[in-house]
C-alpha cells in the first residue's frame, strides 16, 4: 500500500548534490548490513548442515530414511521419526484446525465487541506468548496423567503429544484465521444478509469461502512450527529407542513414540562425530519438511492476496 | 395475513386501510406494501432518524432524497432489518409489512429480508460464477425448480441477459460497474422479494449504466415495489413515483420535511426548504 | 420488539428448524472458544499444583543454594534466573539492532522487489525449528564465532546459546517493528520529506518516533521469547546436569528452561512425586509469570498504536 521509498526516492537524489552525505551513507550501509546477517546466518546454517550431512546420504543414501534408530550411528535412521512426526501432524491438524477456526469464527462473526469477546481475545493473544515448555507441562499434568489413566501404559504417547502440540499451535490457528476472516470485506455479508441468507448460510458459503487461502496459509504455518516444536515432545515424553512403526495403528497411537525433532534433540547431544554427521542429516530432513510447509505458506499467501 | 408477490402484475396486497389512517397526511391512493410509523433510529446513544412516517405503495417507486448524513441509508436499511447486524443500534416506532409489524418479537429478520430484497450503494457481486450469483438466494431458500430458467429469468428482468448469457460461468467481478450492479439486481430479483430496497445504486456509475438502471426501475415496477434512496435530483423526479424528503434537524437527527407525488415535490413543493433542497441550493 | 402473539401462519416467524440450527452452530463456535479459556485455566493449574506441592516439600532455604542440582536438593533459583537473563540480554543485543535495523530498510529503504525478495528469507528464518539452532550454536557458533572472539570461552557457553536465541527472535522484531512503522501514514513522510529532510533524518527523527510504540512491543516480545527458548539453551548452555551460580557467559550455565529440558529428559534422572522432579513445575510458573507480565505489556503497547491510527 504504501511504498514510499519508490515515491520518494528520485527527490531524496535530485536534491542536495552538494557533498556526500556520510552519515546517511554509513546509515544505509548498517541497515543493509542487518538485512544482511540474517541472510548470512540463514546460508551458513543450511550450508553447514548441508556439508556435514550430505555425507550420510552420500553414503547410504535412502538408507538413512528408512532405517530404524541404533546405537550404531552407521545404521542409526530416522524412519520412526519421520512417522511420528507424520502422526504428530495428523493429530493436530484434526484438533487443532476445527477448534481453531471455529474460535475465530465465533470472535469475528458472532461475538461482536462484548466484554467475553474481549476476554477471549486477550486470553487468545497470552496464550500465543507462553513459552512452548510451559505447554509441555500442561501435556505432562494433563494429557499424559489423563491417557495413563484411560489406557494401560504410562500415558506417553502419539496422542498426548498431537494433543499437547495441538494446544500449542491453537493460538495461532485462532489469530490467523480470524485475521483472514476480518479482511473479507463487509460488502460481500451485506449482501448475502440482503438475500435473506441466515448468519451460518453466509459465513458457510459467502465468507469461509472468502477467507479460506487466509486460513489456510495460517494452518500450514501453524503446522510446520508443530512440526519443529522440540520442548513440548521432551516433556511428553517422544522416548527414543522403542517406538515401533510396524504394529498396528492402535499400537502406534497407543505405545511410546518419537519424532523427528526429538532425534534431532537427542543425536545433538551424542559425542563423536558420527553421530554429529547423522545429526546433521536429521536436520536436513527436517529443514526440508519445515522449510517446504512455510514455502507453501508463504506462496499460498501471495497467490491469493485479494485487493477488494 | 400476509402475501408474498407472485408471479404476475396483479397488486396483491390487502384492501387500503387509508380510511382508518385519516391522521396521516398526503396519503397516497395505492394499497401500502409498508408503512412507518413514527419511526426513530438510534446509534447507541445518537438518534440518526426520528419521527418518520410515510408508506410504501404497491409497485411504485419511492424515492428517499436528503442531504447526506440526514439518515436516508439508515432509514432504508430498517425496512428489512439490515441495521440488526449493527451492534448497538436501536429502534422505535413501527414498520409495518401488510399489517404485521416487522420489528415484533416472532419475527425472523432473515424472512424479512427474503421478502424485502436490497441492491447496495457499491456494486458487491459475489467472487462467484455469474450463474452462481443470481442462483445464490434460490439456493439458500432450497429452491428445487427450475433453476436455469429462474436465472435466465431474473437475468432477463434485470436487462443484463443479452449480455451475459454466453459467459454464465466466468465472475461475477469481471463485468463492467453497470453490469456488476444488474446483476446485483437479478440477484435480488431472483429470490422472489415483493420489495426492493435501493440504496444510492447508480452513485457509483456512469450516466449511461444509470440510464439503463432507471429503466430497468421503470420495467420491474409492475412487478416489484421499489424504494429508492439516491442523492440525484434528476434521477429522483424521472424515476419515482412518489418523494420522501429527509433533512437533518439541530440535533443531527433526520426527519421529514415534506413527502408527496414527485411531481409536486420538484415542481410546487409545500416547504421552501424543499425548494431549496431540489432546485440545487444546498445539500 | 413488544412480545406480540403472531397472528396464525405469519411467514414472518421463520423455520423453527433453522433457527435451531442456528442456535446450536452459535453454541458449537462458542464451545471451541470458551477452550481456550479453559486451556488458560488448564495451564495455571496444573502450574501451581504441583509448584505448591514442590514448595511443601522442601525446606525455602533450600532454594538459596550455591547452585541448580535438583538431585542434590539444591534449587538456587538465583542460579537458573540470572543464567536466563545473561542469555536474554546477549540475544536482545544482537535481535535488537538486527532486527530494528531490519525493519528500517524494509519500512523505508527497500524497493518493493527487495523486500518481495527479504521478506520470505525472514519467514523462513523464523520456520527454523529451535532444535536445529541449537545444534548450530553448539556446532558452529561456539566455535567459529565465540571461541575465535574469545580464545578462553568453553564449548557450551551461554554466550554461543544467547546468540542463537538472538538469531532466533530477528524475525519477531523485524516484522513487528516493520508493521508498526509501516502503519505510519504517509503523510507524515511526505511532510518531512517536503521539509528537505533527508531519508536517515526521516527514519530516525519521524517513522521511528511514531512507530514507538510498536517497537517496544516488538522489543518486549522477543525479550519474552527469549526468556522462554528452550532448546537452542538446552542444548548450547550446556551444565545438564546442573550448575553453580554463574555470572561469566563465556562458560556453560544453567537457564530456567534449560533446567527443565534437562529435568523432563532424564538428565537430571528424575520422575515421579519427588520434589526434584516437582521443581520442574515451579521453574515452569517461575517462567509463565515472567513472560506473562512481559507479554501483557507489549501488548498495551501494542493497542496503543491501533488507536493512534
Ligand atoms: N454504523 C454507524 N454507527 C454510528 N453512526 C452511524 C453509522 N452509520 C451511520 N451513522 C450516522 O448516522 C447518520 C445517518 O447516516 P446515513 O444513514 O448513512 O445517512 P445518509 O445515507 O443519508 O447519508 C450519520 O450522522 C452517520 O454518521
Ligand atoms: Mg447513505
Amino acid at each position: 500500500m504504501n511504498a514510499p521509498s519508490a515515491v520518494l526516492g528520485s527527490r531524496d537524489r535530485s536534491v542536495r548534490r552538494d557533498g556526500i552525505d556520510i552519515r546517511g551513507l554509513l546509515f544505509a550501509g548498517f541497515l543493509l548490513l542487518a538485512l544482511l546477517f540474517s541472510l548470512a546466518i540463514l546460508t551458513v546454517l543450511v550450508g553447514s548442515q548441508v556439508v556435514q550431512g550430505f555425507p550420510v546420504f552420500a553414503e547410504r543414501g535412502i538408507d538413512f530414511l528408512t532405517s530404524d534408530l541404533a546405537s550404531n550411528p552407521a545404521n542409526a535412521g530416522v524412519a520412526q521419526g519421520i512417522v511420528g512426526t507424520a502422526l504428530l501432524v495428523v493429530v493436530v491438524a484434526v484438533l487443532a484446525f476445527p477448534v481453531g477456526i471455529m474460535t475465530a469464527l465465533y470472535l469475528e462473526e458472532y461475538a461482536g465487541d462484548t466484554a467475553l469477546a474481549r476476554f477471549i481475545n486477550i486470553n487468545v493473544r497470552n496464550l500465543a506468548g507462553v513459552p512452548s515448555v510451559v505447554y509441555g507441562i500442561l501435556g505432562l499434568a494433563v494429557f499424559v496423567t489423563l491417557l495413563a489413566v484411560l489406557g494401560d501404559g504410562d500415558g506417553k504417547t502419539i496422542l498426548s503429544g498431537g494433543l499437547t502440540l495441538a494446544v500449542l499451535v491453537l493460538p495461532l490457528v485462532i489469530i490467523t484465521s480470524a485475521e483472514a476472516i476480518r479482511a473479507v470485506p463487509d460488502a460481500l455479508r451485506e449482501a448475502g444478509f440482503g438475500l435473506g441468507g441466515s448468519r451460518w448460510q453466509v459465513i458457510r458459503q459467502l465468507i469461509l469461502p472468502a477467507a479460506a487461502p487466509g486460513i489456510l496459509t495460517g494452518t500450514v504455518l501453524a503446522l510446520s512450527r508443530a512440526i519443529g516444536e522440540t520442548a513440548v515432545l521432551i516433556l511428553v515424553g517422544a522416548v527414543l529407542g522403542s517406538f515401533s512403526t510396524n504394529g498396528s495403528l492402535g499400537a502406534l497411537l497407543t505405545g511410546p513414540y518419537t519424532a523427528l525433532p526429538a532425534i534431532v534433540f537427542d543425536w545433538a547431544r551424542k559425542p563423536g562425530p558420527a553421530f554429529q554427521a547423522d545429526t546433521s542429516a536429521a536436520i536436513i530432513v527436517l529443514l526440508a519438511i519445515t522449510i517446504l510447509a512455510n514455502a507453501m505458506a508463504v506462496v499460498l499467501r501471495n497467490r491469493y492476496e485479494r485487493k477488494w | 395475513m400476509t402475501t408474498t408477490s407472485s408471479e404476475g402484475p396483479a397488486p396483491a396486497g390487502p384492501d387500503p386501510v387509508l380510511e382508518a389512517d385519516t391522521a396521516e397526511p398526503a396519503a397516497s391512493v395505492a394499497p401500502a406494501v409498508v408503512r412507518l410509523r413514527d419511526v426513530g433510529l438510534f446509534y447507541g446513544e445518537f438518534r440518526a432518524v426520528k419521527g418518520v412516517s410515510f408508506d410504501v405503495p404497491t409497485h411504485q417507486i419511492t424515492s428517499i432524497i436528503g442531504p447526506s448524513g440526514s439518515g436516508k441509508s439508515t432509514l432504508l436499511r430498517s425496512i428489512n432489518r439490515m441495521n440488526d447486524l449493527i451492534a448497538g443500534t436501536r429502534m422505535e416506532g413501527e414498520i409495518l409489512y401488510h399489517e404485521e409489524n416487522l420489528y415484533a418479537s416472532y419475527v425472523d429478520p432473515v424472512e424479512v429480508r427474503r421478502r424485502i430484497g436490497m441492491v447496495f450503494q457499491k456494486p458487491n457481486p459475489f467472487p462467484k460464477s455469474i450463474y452462481d450469483n443470481v442462483a445464490f438466494g434460490p439456493r439458500l431458500n432450497g429452491f428445487k425448480g427450475d433453476l436455469d430458467g429462474l436465472v435466465e429469468q431474473s437475468l432477463r428482468r434485470a436487462a443484463i441477459w443479452d449480455e451475459v448469457k454466453d459467459k454464465l460461468k466466468q465472475s461475477g467481478l469481471t463485468l463492467s460497474g453497470g453490469q456488476q450492479q444488474r446483476l446485483c439486481i437479478a440477484r435480488a430479483i431472483a429470490t422472489d422479494p415483493e420489495v426492493i430496497l435501493m440504496d444510492e445504486p447508480c452513485s457509483a456509475l456512469d450516466p449511461r449504466a444509470t440510464l439503463q438502471i432507471e429503466q430497468l426501475m421503470a420495467e420491474i415496477k409492475e412487478r416489484y415495489t421499489i424504494v429508492i434512496v439516491t442523492h440525484n435530483m434528476q434521477q429522483a423526479a424521472r424515476a419515482s413515483d412518489r418523494t420522501v424528503f429527509l433533512n437533518m434537524a439541530e440535533d443531527r437527527a433526520g426527519y421529514i420535511v415534506e413527502q408527496g407525488e414527485t411531481a409536486q415535490i420538484f415542481t410546487n413543493p409545500t416547504h421552501q426548504m424543499t425548494e431549496d433542497y431540489v432546485s440545487g441550493r444546498f445539500g | 420488539m413488544t412480545a406480540s402473539a403472531a397472528p396464525g401462519g405469519s411467514l414472518l416467524r421463520g423455520s423453527r428448524r433453522r433457527r435451531r440450527n442456528e442456535a446450536a452452530v452459535r453454541g458449537a463456535l462458542f464451545a471451541a472458544a470458551a477452550l481456550s479459556i479453559l486451556i488458560s485455566v488448564g495451564i495455571v493449574l496444573s502450574l501451581v499444583f504441583e509448584a505448591v506441592s514442590f514448595l511443601s516439600q522442601i525446606e525455602l532455604s533450600q532454594l538459596v543454594a550455591p547452585g541448580w542440582f535438583p538431585r542434590r536438593g539444591m534449587f538456587s533459583i538465583a542460579t537458573v534466573v540470572v543464567g536466563t537473563l545473561i542469555v536474554t540480554v546477549i540475544a536482545m543485543t544482537i535481535a535488537a539492532p538486527v532486527g530494528l535495523g531490519s525493519a528500517i530498510y524494509l519500512s523505508e529503504y527497500a524497493t518493493p522487489r527487495v523486500r518481495g525478495i527479504v521478506k520470505p528469507i525472514l519467514e523462513i528464518l523464523a520456520g527454523i525449528p529451535s532444535v536445529v539452532l541449537g545444534f548450530f550454536a553448539l556446532t558452529w557458533i561456539s566455535p567459529n564465532i565465540v571461541q575465535n572472539l574469545f580464545p578462553e570461552a568453553k564449548g557450551f557457553s551461554l554466550m554461543a546459546a544467547g546468540i542463537g536465541v538472538g538469531v532466533l527472535t530477528i524475525p519477531l522484531v523485524a516484522s513487528i517493528s516493520e508493521d508498526a512503522m509501516r502503519a505510519v501514514p504517509n503523510a507524515l513522510r511526505e511532510a518531512s520529506y517536503g521539509l528537505g529532510s533527508r531519508r536517515l533524518t526521516t527514519s530516525v527523527r519521524v517513522i521511528v518516533p511514531a512507530a514507538i510504540s510498536g517497537i517496544v512491543a516488538a522489543l518486549i516480545l522477543a525479550t519474552s521469547r527469549a526468556i522462554g527458548e528452550t532448546m537452542v539453551v538446552a542444548l548450547a548452555a550446556g551444565a545438564s546436569g546442573g550448575s553453580l551460580f554463574t555470572v561469566d557467559p563465556l562458560g556453560p550455565g544453567q537457564t530456567l528452561t534449560a533446567a527443565m529440558a534437562s529435568l523432563a529428559a532424564g538428565s537430571d534422572q528424575v520422575a515421579g512425586a519427588n520434589a526434584a522432579f516437582q521443581s520442574l513445575f515451579f521453574l515452569g510458573l517461575l517462567l509463565f509469570l515472567m513472560t506473562l507480565v512481559l507479554n501483557v505489556i507489549a501488548d498495551t503497547f501494542v493497542r496503543r498504536t491501533r488507536q493512534k491510527y
